[in-house]
Protein backbone atom coordinates (compact mmCIF):
# COMPACT_ATOMS: atom_id res chain seq x y z
CA UNK A 1 0.00 0.00 0.00
CA UNK A 2 2.61 2.60 1.07
CA UNK A 3 5.91 1.59 -0.45
CA UNK A 4 7.86 4.40 1.15
CA UNK A 5 6.79 3.65 4.74
CA UNK A 6 8.95 2.47 7.64
CA UNK A 7 7.86 -0.89 9.02
CA UNK A 8 7.48 -0.55 12.79
CA UNK A 9 7.10 -3.51 15.13
CA UNK A 10 4.73 -3.28 18.09
CA UNK A 11 5.16 -3.27 21.06
CA UNK A 12 7.48 -0.30 20.57
CA UNK A 13 10.88 -0.15 22.21
CA UNK A 14 12.42 3.11 23.37
CA UNK A 15 15.18 3.03 20.74
CA UNK A 16 12.66 2.76 17.90
CA UNK A 17 10.56 5.60 19.30
CA UNK A 18 13.62 7.87 19.26
CA UNK A 19 14.12 7.29 15.52
CA UNK A 20 10.61 8.36 14.54
CA UNK A 21 10.11 11.84 13.10
CA UNK A 22 6.93 13.89 12.70
CA UNK A 23 5.52 13.59 9.18
CA UNK A 24 6.90 10.11 8.42
CA UNK A 25 4.64 7.36 7.07
CA UNK A 26 4.85 4.05 8.95
CA UNK A 27 3.33 0.58 8.66
CA UNK A 28 2.66 -0.91 12.08
CA UNK A 29 2.89 -4.66 12.79
CA UNK A 30 2.19 -6.46 16.05
CA UNK A 31 0.04 -6.10 19.12
CA UNK A 32 -1.62 -3.10 20.69
CA UNK A 33 -4.56 -2.18 22.92
CA UNK A 34 -7.88 -0.70 21.78
CA UNK A 35 -9.42 1.82 24.19
CA UNK A 36 -11.47 4.99 24.05
CA UNK A 37 -13.39 7.35 26.35
CA UNK A 38 -15.00 5.00 28.87
CA UNK A 39 -11.93 2.77 29.30
CA UNK A 40 -9.66 5.78 29.63
CA UNK A 41 -11.81 7.11 32.44
CA UNK A 42 -11.63 3.76 34.22
CA UNK A 43 -7.85 3.42 33.75
CA UNK A 44 -7.32 7.00 34.90
CA UNK A 45 -9.43 6.46 38.03
CA UNK A 46 -7.55 3.24 38.81
CA UNK A 47 -4.23 5.09 38.51
CA UNK A 48 -5.51 7.92 40.71
CA UNK A 49 -6.78 5.47 43.34
CA UNK A 50 -3.56 3.42 43.08
CA UNK A 51 -5.59 0.37 42.14
CA UNK A 52 -4.41 -2.40 39.82
CA UNK A 53 -5.01 -1.86 36.11
CA UNK A 54 -6.66 -4.64 34.08
CA UNK A 55 -3.49 -4.74 31.97
CA UNK A 56 0.03 -3.33 32.40
CA UNK A 57 0.58 -0.32 30.15
CA UNK A 58 4.37 -0.69 30.15
CA UNK A 59 5.59 -0.38 26.56
CA UNK A 60 2.07 -0.65 25.13
CA UNK A 61 0.47 1.31 22.32
CA UNK A 62 -3.19 2.31 22.59
CA UNK A 63 -5.33 2.68 19.47
CA UNK A 64 -8.32 4.94 20.05
CA UNK A 65 -10.95 2.81 18.39
CA UNK A 66 -14.53 1.56 18.80
CA UNK A 67 -14.74 -1.09 16.08
CA UNK A 68 -17.67 -2.51 14.16
CA UNK A 69 -18.20 -6.22 14.77
CA UNK A 70 -16.69 -8.52 12.14
CA UNK A 71 -18.87 -10.17 9.53
CA UNK A 72 -18.62 -13.90 8.83
CA UNK A 73 -15.01 -14.97 8.37
CA UNK A 74 -13.58 -11.59 9.38
CA UNK A 75 -12.11 -10.95 12.84
CA UNK A 76 -13.17 -7.31 12.75
CA UNK A 77 -15.35 -4.87 10.88
CA UNK A 78 -14.53 -1.25 10.10
CA UNK A 79 -12.11 0.09 12.67
CA UNK A 80 -10.74 3.55 11.95
CA UNK A 81 -9.51 5.97 14.62
CA UNK A 82 -11.64 8.13 16.88
CA UNK A 83 -10.78 11.72 17.85
CA UNK A 84 -7.80 11.62 20.23
CA UNK A 85 -8.50 14.94 21.93
CA UNK A 86 -11.26 13.41 24.05
CA UNK A 87 -8.64 11.15 25.69
CA UNK A 88 -6.27 14.06 26.45
CA UNK A 89 -7.36 14.59 30.07
CA UNK A 90 -6.41 10.99 30.88
CA UNK A 91 -3.27 10.61 28.80
CA UNK A 92 -0.43 12.13 30.86
CA UNK A 93 -1.25 9.75 33.73
CA UNK A 94 -1.14 6.75 31.40
CA UNK A 95 2.15 7.86 29.86
CA UNK A 96 3.47 8.06 33.40
CA UNK A 97 2.50 4.39 33.78
CA UNK A 98 4.66 3.38 30.83
CA UNK A 99 2.35 3.82 27.83
CA UNK A 100 4.71 4.26 24.88
CA UNK A 101 2.54 4.84 21.82
CA UNK A 102 -0.87 6.17 20.87
CA UNK A 103 -2.79 5.99 17.61
CA UNK A 104 -5.75 8.24 16.89
CA UNK A 105 -6.58 11.30 14.86
CA UNK A 106 -6.49 15.01 15.52
CA UNK A 107 -4.49 17.40 17.65
CA UNK A 108 -3.42 16.77 21.22
CA UNK A 109 -3.36 19.25 24.08
CA UNK A 110 -0.22 21.03 25.24
CA UNK A 111 -0.18 18.86 28.36
CA UNK A 112 -0.14 15.72 26.23
CA UNK A 113 2.63 17.04 23.96
CA UNK A 114 4.69 17.86 27.05
CA UNK A 115 4.06 14.39 28.49
CA UNK A 116 5.05 12.76 25.17
CA UNK A 117 8.37 14.63 25.31
CA UNK A 118 8.89 13.88 29.00
CA UNK A 119 8.30 10.14 28.63
CA UNK A 120 9.76 9.78 25.11
CA UNK A 121 6.56 8.44 23.64
CA UNK A 122 5.06 8.81 20.17
CA UNK A 123 1.62 9.70 18.76
CA UNK A 124 0.65 8.23 15.40
CA UNK A 125 -2.24 9.54 13.33
CA UNK A 126 -4.33 6.99 11.46
CA UNK A 127 -6.41 8.20 8.52
CA UNK A 128 -9.75 9.38 9.85
CA UNK A 129 -12.57 7.69 7.98
CA UNK A 130 -10.55 4.83 6.49
CA UNK A 131 -12.60 2.31 8.49
CA UNK A 132 -12.56 -0.47 5.92
CA UNK A 133 -8.79 -0.34 5.40
CA UNK A 134 -8.07 -0.45 9.12
CA UNK A 135 -10.64 -3.17 9.71
CA UNK A 136 -8.74 -5.26 7.16
CA UNK A 137 -5.45 -4.59 8.97
CA UNK A 138 -6.78 -6.19 12.15
CA UNK A 139 -5.82 -9.87 12.22
CA UNK A 140 -7.28 -10.63 15.62
CA UNK A 141 -9.22 -8.81 18.31
CA UNK A 142 -10.40 -9.92 21.73
CA UNK A 143 -11.97 -8.24 24.74
CA UNK A 144 -9.46 -7.85 27.60
CA UNK A 145 -11.76 -6.05 30.02
CA UNK A 146 -15.10 -4.24 30.40
CA UNK A 147 -17.17 -6.37 27.98
CA UNK A 148 -20.30 -4.54 29.12
CA UNK A 149 -19.04 -1.50 27.20
CA UNK A 150 -19.59 -3.22 23.85
CA UNK A 151 -17.65 -1.28 21.18
CA UNK A 152 -16.12 0.83 23.95
CA UNK A 153 -14.45 -2.13 25.71
CA UNK A 154 -10.69 -2.63 26.28
CA UNK A 155 -9.42 -4.76 23.38
CA UNK A 156 -6.23 -6.68 22.63
CA UNK A 157 -5.63 -6.22 18.91
CA UNK A 158 -3.11 -7.67 16.46
CA UNK A 159 -2.40 -5.62 13.31
CA UNK A 160 -0.46 -6.06 10.09
CA UNK A 161 0.48 -3.42 7.51
CA UNK A 162 -1.37 -0.68 9.44
CA UNK A 163 -0.67 2.68 7.73
CA UNK A 164 -0.13 5.73 9.93
CA UNK A 165 1.76 9.01 10.09
CA UNK A 166 3.98 10.07 12.96
CA UNK A 167 1.96 13.06 14.19
CA UNK A 168 3.91 13.94 17.33
CA UNK A 169 7.41 12.53 17.83
CA UNK A 170 9.39 12.08 21.05
CA UNK A 171 10.98 15.51 20.56
CA UNK A 172 7.53 17.11 20.62
CA UNK A 173 7.43 18.06 16.92
CA UNK A 174 3.78 18.20 15.86
CA UNK A 175 2.94 17.57 12.23
CA UNK A 176 -0.52 19.07 12.75
CA UNK A 177 1.38 22.37 13.19
CA UNK A 178 4.18 21.80 10.67
CA UNK A 179 2.05 20.42 7.83
CA UNK A 180 -0.57 23.17 7.36
CA UNK A 181 1.95 26.00 7.97
CA UNK A 182 3.08 26.22 4.34
CA UNK A 183 -0.48 26.04 2.96
CA UNK A 184 -2.04 28.78 5.04
CA UNK A 185 -3.22 31.78 2.99
CA UNK A 186 -5.49 33.57 5.45
CA UNK B 1 -58.44 13.32 -3.58
CA UNK B 2 -57.32 9.72 -3.26
CA UNK B 3 -55.68 8.72 -0.01
CA UNK B 4 -52.84 6.25 -0.44
CA UNK B 5 -52.54 3.64 2.25
CA UNK B 6 -49.13 2.33 3.21
CA UNK B 7 -47.93 -0.05 5.92
CA UNK B 8 -45.28 -0.06 8.62
CA UNK B 9 -43.57 -2.89 6.73
CA UNK B 10 -43.10 -0.70 3.65
CA UNK B 11 -41.51 2.07 5.70
CA UNK B 12 -39.31 -0.38 7.57
CA UNK B 13 -38.06 -1.93 4.31
CA UNK B 14 -37.24 1.45 2.74
CA UNK B 15 -35.36 2.60 5.82
CA UNK B 16 -33.52 -0.74 6.06
CA UNK B 17 -32.27 -0.55 2.47
CA UNK B 18 -31.26 3.09 2.73
CA UNK B 19 -29.41 2.58 6.03
CA UNK B 20 -27.42 -0.38 4.66
CA UNK B 21 -26.54 1.38 1.43
CA UNK B 22 -25.62 4.68 3.07
CA UNK B 23 -23.01 3.12 5.34
CA UNK B 24 -21.35 0.98 2.67
CA UNK B 25 -21.38 3.00 -0.53
CA UNK B 26 -19.99 6.52 -0.77
CA UNK B 27 -22.34 8.65 -2.92
CA UNK B 28 -21.09 9.25 -6.47
CA UNK B 29 -21.00 13.04 -6.08
CA UNK B 30 -18.75 12.72 -3.02
CA UNK B 31 -16.27 10.29 -4.58
CA UNK B 32 -16.15 12.46 -7.71
CA UNK B 33 -15.29 15.49 -5.57
CA UNK B 34 -12.60 13.48 -3.74
CA UNK B 35 -11.06 12.39 -7.06
CA UNK B 36 -10.98 16.00 -8.26
CA UNK B 37 -9.39 17.04 -4.97
CA UNK B 38 -6.71 14.38 -5.33
CA UNK B 39 -5.84 15.52 -8.84
CA UNK B 40 -5.57 19.15 -7.70
CA UNK B 41 -3.79 18.59 -4.37
CA UNK B 42 -0.26 19.96 -4.12
CA UNK B 43 0.54 18.48 -0.70
CA UNK B 44 2.17 15.07 -1.10
CA UNK B 45 0.85 13.82 2.21
CA UNK B 46 -2.58 15.23 1.27
CA UNK B 47 -2.60 13.45 -2.07
CA UNK B 48 -1.61 10.16 -0.47
CA UNK B 49 -4.36 10.49 2.12
CA UNK B 50 -7.00 11.22 -0.53
CA UNK B 51 -5.80 8.21 -2.54
CA UNK B 52 -6.10 5.97 0.51
CA UNK B 53 -9.56 7.32 1.31
CA UNK B 54 -10.73 6.57 -2.23
CA UNK B 55 -9.21 3.09 -1.87
CA UNK B 56 -11.10 2.77 1.41
CA UNK B 57 -14.40 3.63 -0.26
CA UNK B 58 -13.71 1.05 -2.97
CA UNK B 59 -12.87 -1.63 -0.38
CA UNK B 60 -15.95 -0.80 1.69
CA UNK B 61 -18.31 -1.17 -1.27
CA UNK B 62 -16.59 -4.36 -2.44
CA UNK B 63 -16.64 -6.02 1.01
CA UNK B 64 -19.99 -4.55 2.09
CA UNK B 65 -18.17 -3.05 5.08
CA UNK B 66 -18.89 0.36 6.58
CA UNK B 67 -16.80 3.15 5.06
CA UNK B 68 -16.17 4.41 8.59
CA UNK B 69 -16.54 2.53 11.87
CA UNK B 70 -18.59 5.43 13.19
CA UNK B 71 -21.77 4.29 11.50
CA UNK B 72 -23.21 7.27 13.25
CA UNK B 73 -26.45 8.47 14.70
CA UNK B 74 -29.19 7.54 12.22
CA UNK B 75 -30.43 10.91 11.01
CA UNK B 76 -33.54 10.42 8.88
CA UNK B 77 -35.28 12.93 6.62
CA UNK B 78 -38.81 11.73 5.88
CA UNK B 79 -40.65 13.64 3.15
CA UNK B 80 -44.19 12.48 3.69
CA UNK B 81 -46.82 13.05 1.03
CA UNK B 82 -49.95 14.75 2.28
CA UNK B 83 -52.11 12.10 0.59
CA UNK B 84 -50.45 9.23 2.48
CA UNK B 85 -52.10 7.39 5.33
CA UNK B 86 -50.33 4.88 7.55
CA UNK B 87 -52.85 2.03 7.65
CA UNK B 88 -51.49 0.33 10.77
CA UNK B 89 -49.11 1.29 13.58
CA UNK B 90 -46.59 3.97 14.19
CA UNK B 91 -44.29 5.86 11.80
CA UNK B 92 -41.54 6.24 14.34
CA UNK B 93 -41.53 2.55 15.31
CA UNK B 94 -41.34 1.56 11.66
CA UNK B 95 -38.35 3.78 11.04
CA UNK B 96 -36.59 2.60 14.21
CA UNK B 97 -37.15 -1.07 13.31
CA UNK B 98 -35.64 -0.46 9.88
CA UNK B 99 -32.59 1.15 11.44
CA UNK B 100 -32.16 -1.58 14.06
CA UNK B 101 -32.36 -4.32 11.42
CA UNK B 102 -29.85 -2.62 9.12
CA UNK B 103 -27.35 -2.02 11.92
CA UNK B 104 -27.69 -5.61 13.13
CA UNK B 105 -27.50 -7.31 9.72
CA UNK B 106 -24.83 -4.94 8.39
CA UNK B 107 -22.63 -5.55 11.46
CA UNK B 108 -22.59 -1.80 11.99
CA UNK B 109 -21.66 -0.22 15.30
CA UNK B 110 -24.23 0.51 17.98
CA UNK B 111 -23.37 4.09 18.84
CA UNK B 112 -26.43 5.42 20.65
CA UNK B 113 -26.90 5.86 24.39
CA UNK B 114 -30.46 6.15 25.68
CA UNK B 115 -29.80 8.93 28.14
CA UNK B 116 -27.10 11.57 27.65
CA UNK B 117 -26.16 11.59 31.33
CA UNK B 118 -26.50 7.91 32.27
CA UNK B 119 -25.07 6.79 28.91
CA UNK B 120 -26.22 3.19 28.60
CA UNK B 121 -25.94 1.91 25.04
CA UNK B 122 -29.33 1.22 23.44
CA UNK B 123 -27.85 -1.87 21.75
CA UNK B 124 -29.42 -1.32 18.32
CA UNK B 125 -28.46 2.20 17.22
CA UNK B 126 -31.96 3.50 17.74
CA UNK B 127 -33.63 5.85 18.19
CA UNK B 128 -33.33 7.41 14.77
CA UNK B 129 -33.27 11.21 14.83
CA UNK B 130 -36.07 12.09 12.45
CA UNK B 131 -36.94 15.24 10.52
CA UNK B 132 -40.51 15.18 9.15
CA UNK B 133 -41.27 17.20 6.06
CA UNK B 134 -44.79 17.26 4.62
CA UNK B 135 -44.86 17.45 0.80
CA UNK B 136 -47.72 17.40 -1.70
CA UNK B 137 -48.76 14.09 -3.26
CA UNK B 138 -48.96 10.39 -2.46
CA UNK B 139 -45.31 9.45 -2.07
CA UNK B 140 -42.81 9.11 0.75
CA UNK B 141 -39.11 9.76 0.28
CA UNK B 142 -36.84 8.64 3.08
CA UNK B 143 -33.19 9.69 3.27
CA UNK B 144 -30.94 8.05 5.84
CA UNK B 145 -27.86 10.07 6.71
CA UNK B 146 -25.61 8.23 9.17
CA UNK B 147 -23.96 11.12 11.01
CA UNK B 148 -20.64 10.48 12.68
CA UNK B 149 -19.79 12.49 15.74
CA UNK B 150 -16.22 13.47 14.91
CA UNK B 151 -17.73 16.12 12.66
CA UNK B 152 -20.94 16.63 14.61
CA UNK B 153 -18.97 17.55 17.74
CA UNK B 154 -17.25 20.34 15.83
CA UNK B 155 -20.47 21.87 14.50
CA UNK B 156 -21.86 25.11 15.95
CA UNK B 157 -24.80 27.44 16.20
CA UNK B 158 -24.21 31.14 16.87
CA UNK B 159 -26.92 33.74 17.39
CA UNK B 160 -25.56 36.73 15.53
CA UNK B 161 -27.40 40.05 15.35
CA UNK B 162 -28.40 41.80 12.10
CA UNK B 163 -25.50 44.28 12.42
CA UNK B 164 -23.01 41.40 12.19
CA UNK B 165 -23.99 40.90 8.57
CA UNK B 166 -22.27 38.81 5.93
CA UNK B 167 -18.84 39.51 7.44
CA UNK B 168 -20.07 38.16 10.77
CA UNK B 169 -21.40 34.98 9.17
CA UNK B 170 -18.08 34.42 7.38
CA UNK B 171 -16.26 34.84 10.70
CA UNK B 172 -18.43 32.17 12.37
CA UNK B 173 -17.81 29.73 9.52
CA UNK B 174 -14.05 30.26 9.46
CA UNK B 175 -13.73 30.07 13.26
CA UNK B 176 -15.73 26.85 13.30
CA UNK B 177 -13.57 25.18 10.65
CA UNK B 178 -10.35 26.49 12.23
CA UNK B 179 -11.40 25.23 15.64
CA UNK B 180 -12.31 21.85 14.18
CA UNK B 181 -8.93 21.47 12.49
CA UNK B 182 -8.23 17.78 11.90
CA UNK B 183 -10.93 16.54 14.27
CA UNK B 184 -13.81 16.59 11.80
CA UNK B 185 -11.77 14.55 9.26
CA UNK B 186 -11.17 17.01 6.44
CA UNK B 187 -11.75 17.34 3.57
CA UNK B 188 -15.09 18.55 4.85
CA UNK B 189 -18.44 19.27 3.32
CA UNK B 190 -19.84 22.32 5.10
CA UNK B 191 -23.54 23.03 5.54
CA UNK B 192 -24.50 26.55 6.56
CA UNK B 193 -27.97 27.43 7.82
CA UNK B 194 -28.85 31.10 8.05
CA UNK B 195 -32.07 32.49 9.53
CA UNK B 196 -35.06 30.86 11.21
CA UNK B 197 -34.49 30.23 14.92
CA UNK B 198 -31.59 28.61 16.76
CA UNK B 199 -32.90 25.11 16.08
CA UNK B 200 -34.24 25.83 12.59
CA UNK B 201 -30.89 27.21 11.43
CA UNK B 202 -29.24 24.01 12.64
CA UNK B 203 -31.81 21.92 10.76
CA UNK B 204 -31.18 23.97 7.60
CA UNK B 205 -27.43 23.46 7.94
CA UNK B 206 -27.85 19.70 8.09
CA UNK B 207 -30.39 19.74 5.23
CA UNK B 208 -27.82 21.65 3.17
CA UNK B 209 -25.65 18.49 3.23
CA UNK B 210 -28.32 16.64 1.24
CA UNK B 211 -27.67 18.75 -1.82
CA UNK B 212 -25.37 17.03 -4.34
CA UNK B 213 -21.83 18.40 -4.43
CA UNK B 214 -21.50 20.56 -7.51
CA UNK B 215 -25.04 21.94 -7.36
CA UNK B 216 -24.93 25.62 -6.46
CA UNK B 217 -27.69 27.47 -4.61
CA UNK B 218 -30.47 28.59 -6.98
CA UNK B 219 -30.07 32.22 -5.89
CA UNK B 220 -27.10 33.86 -7.65
CA UNK B 221 -25.99 35.98 -4.66
CA UNK B 222 -26.11 32.99 -2.32
CA UNK B 223 -24.21 30.86 -4.84
CA UNK B 224 -21.47 33.51 -4.91
CA UNK B 225 -21.25 33.42 -1.12
CA UNK B 226 -20.95 29.62 -1.30
CA UNK B 227 -17.96 29.95 -3.63
CA UNK B 228 -16.36 32.77 -1.66
CA UNK B 229 -16.64 31.06 1.70
CA UNK B 230 -15.38 27.75 0.27
CA UNK B 231 -12.28 29.59 -0.99
CA UNK B 232 -11.85 31.24 2.43
CA UNK B 233 -11.96 27.82 4.11
CA UNK B 234 -9.44 26.31 1.71
CA UNK B 235 -7.12 29.26 2.31
CA UNK B 236 -6.75 27.99 5.89
CA UNK B 237 -4.49 25.26 4.47
CA UNK B 238 -5.66 22.61 6.96
CA UNK B 239 -5.76 19.99 4.19
CA UNK B 240 -6.76 16.31 4.08
CA UNK B 241 -6.52 14.80 7.56
CA UNK B 242 -5.31 18.17 8.85
CA UNK B 243 -1.72 17.71 7.70
CA UNK B 244 -1.74 20.61 5.26
CA UNK B 245 -2.95 21.00 1.71
CA UNK B 246 -5.12 22.87 -0.77
CA UNK B 247 -8.36 21.06 -0.03
CA UNK B 248 -9.82 21.53 3.42
CA UNK B 249 -13.42 21.48 2.16
CA UNK B 250 -14.91 19.89 -0.94
CA UNK B 251 -18.04 22.07 -0.94
CA UNK B 252 -20.03 24.60 1.06
CA UNK B 253 -23.82 24.71 0.79
CA UNK B 254 -26.04 27.45 2.21
CA UNK B 255 -29.71 27.16 3.11
CA UNK B 256 -31.60 30.24 4.28
CA UNK B 257 -34.91 30.97 5.91
CA UNK B 258 -36.98 33.93 6.94
CA UNK B 259 -36.09 35.02 10.44
CA UNK B 260 -37.00 37.49 13.16
CA UNK B 261 -36.30 41.23 12.74
CA UNK B 262 -33.88 41.11 15.69
CA UNK B 263 -32.04 37.96 14.72
CA UNK B 264 -29.40 36.40 12.49
CA UNK B 265 -29.04 32.77 13.59
CA UNK B 266 -26.12 30.99 11.93
CA UNK B 267 -25.48 27.26 12.06
CA UNK B 268 -22.37 25.58 10.70
CA UNK B 269 -22.83 21.83 10.23
CA UNK B 270 -19.63 20.03 9.41
CA UNK B 271 -19.53 16.75 7.58
CA UNK B 272 -16.36 14.74 7.18
CA UNK B 273 -15.38 13.43 3.75
CA UNK B 274 -17.49 10.31 4.42
CA UNK B 275 -20.72 12.17 3.73
CA UNK B 276 -23.13 9.26 3.77
CA UNK B 277 -26.68 9.56 2.50
CA UNK B 278 -29.04 7.20 0.74
CA UNK B 279 -32.63 7.75 -0.35
CA UNK B 280 -35.46 5.26 -0.79
CA UNK B 281 -38.95 6.00 -2.06
CA UNK B 282 -42.22 4.39 -1.17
Amino acid sequence: MNHDSKIIQLPLDAATVRTLRAGEWVRLQGTLLGARDAVHRRLFEAVQQEKELPVSLMGETIYYVGPCPGREGHPCGSAGPTTSGRMDPYTPALLQKGLRGMIGKGKRSEAVVAAIKKHEAVYFAALGGAGAIYGSCIKSISVLAYPELGPEALFRIEVADFPAIVAIDALGSDYYEIGPASFRRD
Amino acid sequence: MAIRSITEAQIEKAVYQAALEANIRLPADVSRAMEQAEAAESSEIGRKMLRLLLENARLAAEQAMPICQDTGAAVVFAEVGQDVHLADGDWQCAINRGIAAAYRNGSFRYSMVADPIERKNTGDNTPALIHWLPVPGPNITITVMPKGFGSENMSRVVMLVPADGVAGIQRVIIETVKNAGPNACPPLIVGVGIGGTQDYAAFLAKKALLRPIGAAHHNEQTAMLEQQWLTDINNLGIGPGGFGGKTTALALHIETSATHIAGLPVAVQLSCHALRRSTASI
